[in-house]
């Protein structure tokens, strides 16, 4: 006899979100301060920056030092829980072909250690007009006024600049470089490329009217999650104030396994297994919100079958999952023999970048469509396992303290003053780029294979197409000329047979697109406010709904169409639309 | 929430009480916190259960033969040996470390064994010895023959490919140590105000600004 059931709350929720991460959290935070009752279903454990992180821990700490392992991807300290595998949830490739997934599964999701890095979509990310990329059924006007809110309420740092394609927002001042970033910015100046400072969802200031929120201290370890929420998580920033407000009720471990829906086919709630007693639950919702990142919430609605939406839910114009594009990465190190025998001094910063490089070309015609972004970094960081590894590339390249040259590597006392040497000389540059959104890159259900909790998993098919390589040359050139330019000595370049370090699909994690929105209902599965053609009752809240990302990074206007859609929720909930 | 208050929540919980009065951000008379120090023994809130599992089994285990890790803690120190700024390899540990890693890590595993048996066959046929218990000069002159991978003999090439990898972990096990991070010289990871580059080390790189 089986003791399995599923069980039935007669709770009925205003609103049923699942997810907690940029997305989730932004309508949850919404949506209860509005007052409505709101229910939320987060896949991993519960998770509080102020009691969780791993924040001013040294290296030795940690038996690895700071090492990655296969649940802590980006190193020891860092806070996501997860990774790109996930113990018993599987995902798939077909043909041969390759995409990353990285999931976080935590309260706050991956904004618990994500760079921070905060920048709008500008004019033209709306509106391309390369005859590649395809247009978006809004505006940045129509953005700009949830942009301008998002930055009121959560606090970024930046400098007005007026660069057609870069919005500026309402900053707080930014942190200035490093000093190996002033050789980037001198070194990119000869190069022709512009440097600006960076634009990061970082308290520089304490954020007026928020008691909750410290300000920065200027460790640099964001990735960890911030103790005193002096950076962007959204667990810390949307959804433990929403909990506070007592509108707002978190499942943890709970796996969301599909949206449930009615004879009319209108959403009624979302059925899930709870992770601690593995036993299957259903609530009820007379709205349903899906921020469970872009790809696990295509897989929900494809996953949720019934006579009113046999292709899956929101689906009848078959574009759930397609469209599926992460940015273009591609990066390049080095190192400053300026550099060598430097001073020391507390040179941590923030945990965000503190110089980029906007596009600086416009729209000038090249081989490839629209731009991308460089991101820079060095210091003297807090040193970690594989701490100066290679030093016999290094150090016969450089004459010693006495002028002289000597052989590349070595041991004893010499080598262990070359340590000392070269501590804080090096440097890196990573290109981040607007990745075309495609029909044929796509999840998809796999037909044979199930999650431990007997889910059907996602089943990838993505391929890189000539324009994004051609990118990621031309960033390997742009990088090898500002190195040139700044004096410094270039590791190993990228070329052809890596396909010029053009990294992965899906490994910038930045993966948008596969519910995408759009005016017409047999060419996209939303409405212009991420509301379901199919259904109106059902919303998305990720990255799923961009219809076509730029070179920015995805958080920002994630947290400002969210917010759009959750006051477009309260507006339709007065006119009883909803 | 201004930083005086920030940093007084932070040391709730915190270990590092220590660190938390900086110049920048002067307590003043007022006490920076009323600090509860986590019970001895109480789990790692920042970790998961399963990860603190793992991390006891792993440190429970031992790879290496006591002949092995004796030639671990020569070359360490051969790598990083004492001066007078710091104390060698391994007074800080690095054996320890390397112990440790190769369970975390398993792709260690061979390369090291395997190459501590190379270096020991070495060493037989040339001094007739290990090379634990060859004279501190016949260390020395083996160690040559494979640290410079530029001017190794072609084959040495398989030393000189255990000797970087030992190089590698001797400077993370060493320069990760409490030991070795003074010897770095990094002094971060306490609460600070950054206002950008010192202005004496803009000077002296030829910057006039924090901007530039």
């Amino acid at each position: 006899m089986s003791d399995l059931q599923i069980k039935k709350t007669s709770t009925l929720y205003d609103a049923v979100i699942v997810g907690s991460g940029a997305g989730g959290g932004m309508a949850a935070y919404v949506l209860a301060h509005a007052g409505l009752k709101v229910l939320m279903l987060e896949a991993g454990p519960f998770f509080d920056p102020a009691k969780n992180s791993a924040q001013l821990k040294f290296p030795w700490e940690s038996p690895r030092r700071g090492a990655s392992t296969d649940t802590r991807n980006f190193g020891d300290f860092d806070a996501a829980f997860g990774g790109w595998s996930l113990d018993g949830e599987p995902y798939t490739t077909k043909n041969g072909t390759d995409f990353q997934w990285f999931r976080s599964r935590m309260l706050g999701g991956r904004t618990n250690h994500w760079g921070r890095i905060s920048l709008r979509m500008g004019p033209s990310d709306f509106q391309p007009k390369d005859g590649l990329t395809t247009a978006w059924p809004i505006t940045y006007d129509d953005v700009k006024p949830f942009y301008d809110k998002v930055d009121r309420l959560i606090g970024i740092f930046g400098t007005v600049e007026g660069l057609e394609n870069e919005p500026d927002g309402i900053f707080l001042p930014p942190p200035p470089p490093r000093l190996n970033e002033l050789y980037i910015k001198k070194g990119a100046k000869k190069a022709g490329v512009t440097t600006i400072a960076s634009r990061g969802s970082i308290l520089t200031q304490a954020l007026p009217n928020n008691k909750d929120r410290g300000a920065c201290f200027y460790c640099g370890q964001c990735n960890r999650s911030c103790k005193v929420y002096g950076d962007f998580s959204s667990s810390s920033c949307l959804v433990i104030p929403a909990i506070k407000t007592g509108n707002l009720t978190v499942i943890a471990n709970a796996m969301a396994r599909e949206v449930l829906t009615d004879d009319k086919g209108l959403a009624t709630g979302i059925s899930y297994i709870n992770k601690d007693d593995m036993q299957e639950y259903q609530v009820k919702g007379k709205i349903v919100i899906l921020g469970a990142s872009a790809c696990e919430s295509a897989r929900l609605l494809l996953n949720s079958k019934s006579s009113a939406h046999p292709g899956g839910l929101a689906n009848s114009s078959g574009v759930v999952g397609k469209y599926l594009h992460d940015s273009t990465g591609s990066g390049a190190s080095g190192w400053l023999p300026q550099l060598m025998d430097r001073k020391r001094y507390n040179e941590d910063g923030v945990g965000a970048i503190h110089i980029y490089s906007p596009w600086w070309l416009g729209k000038k015609k090249l081989d490839f469509p629209r731009g991308y972004h460089i991101e820079y970094g060095g210091g003297l960081h807090m040193p970690g396992y594989g701490f100066m590894d290679g030093i016999e590339a290094k150090n016969g390249l450089v004459p010693g303290r006495d002028g002289k040259m000597k052989d590349a590597g070595g041991f004893g006392a010499d080598l262990k003053n070359d340590y000392r040497r070269f501590y804080g000389a090096s440097f890196g540059m990573a290109g981040r780029g607007t990745a075309i959104a495609r029909e044929d890159n796509y999840c998809e259900i796999d037909p044979e294979v199930v999650d431990k909790y007997g889910i059907p998993v996602l089943r990838f098919h993505y391929k890189w197409a000539t324009e994004e390589i051609k990118q990621a040359k031309h960033m390997q050139d742009t990088f090898q000329e500002i190195m040139h330019e700044m004096g410094a000595i270039a590791n190993q370049p990228e070329g052809p047979e890596t396909m010029y370090g053009l990294q992965a699909p899906g490994v910038i994690i930045h993966e948008v697109g596969t519910v995408r929105m759009g005016d017409d209902p047999k060419k996209s599965a939303l409405n212009k406010y991420s509301q379901a053609h199919d259904c109106n009752n059902l919303f998305v809240v990720d990255a799923a709904p961009f219809v076509q990302q730029g070179d920015k990074n995805a958080t920002w206007t994630i947290l400002a169409l969210s917010m759009r859609t959750a006051e477009y929720i309260l507006a339709q909930r007065k006119k009883l639309n909803v | 929430m201004n930083r005086r208050e920030s940093l007084r929540t932070l040391a709730i919980g915190a270990a590092a009480t220590s660190l938390l009065l900086d110049a920048s951000c002067k307590p003043g008379t007022q006490k920076v916190a009323e600090v509860t120090p986590p019970k001895e023994g109480a789990p790692d809130p920042s970790r998961l259960p399963n990860e603190i599992a793992r991390d006891k089994k792993l440190s429970e285990e031992m790879f290496f033969t006591d002949h092995e890790m004796a030639t671990i803690t020569v070359l360490v120190d051969i790598i990083i040996p004492k001066d007078e700024k710091s104390g060698s390899a391994s007074d800080a540990k690095v054996p320890e470390f390397i112990a440790f890693i190769v369970n975390d890590m398993p792709e260690h595993q061979t390369p090291l064994r395997g190459g501590l048996r190379w270096l020991d066959v070495q060493c037989l046929n040339r001094y007739n010895t290990t090379f634990r218990e060859a004279s501190s000069q016949q260390q020395i002159d083996m160690v040559k023959m494979i640290a410079y991978p530029k001017k190794a003999k072609p084959e040495m090439a398989q030393g000189v490919a255990f000797f970087s990898r030992m190089r590698d972990l001797t400077a993370t096990g060493f320069f990760t140590s409490e030991m070795g991070v003074k010897d770095i010289g990094y002094v971060g990871n306490s609460p600070t105000i950054w206002t950008g580059v010192p202005a004496d080390v803009l000077k002296s790189h030829g910057f006039d600004t924090v901007w530039g």
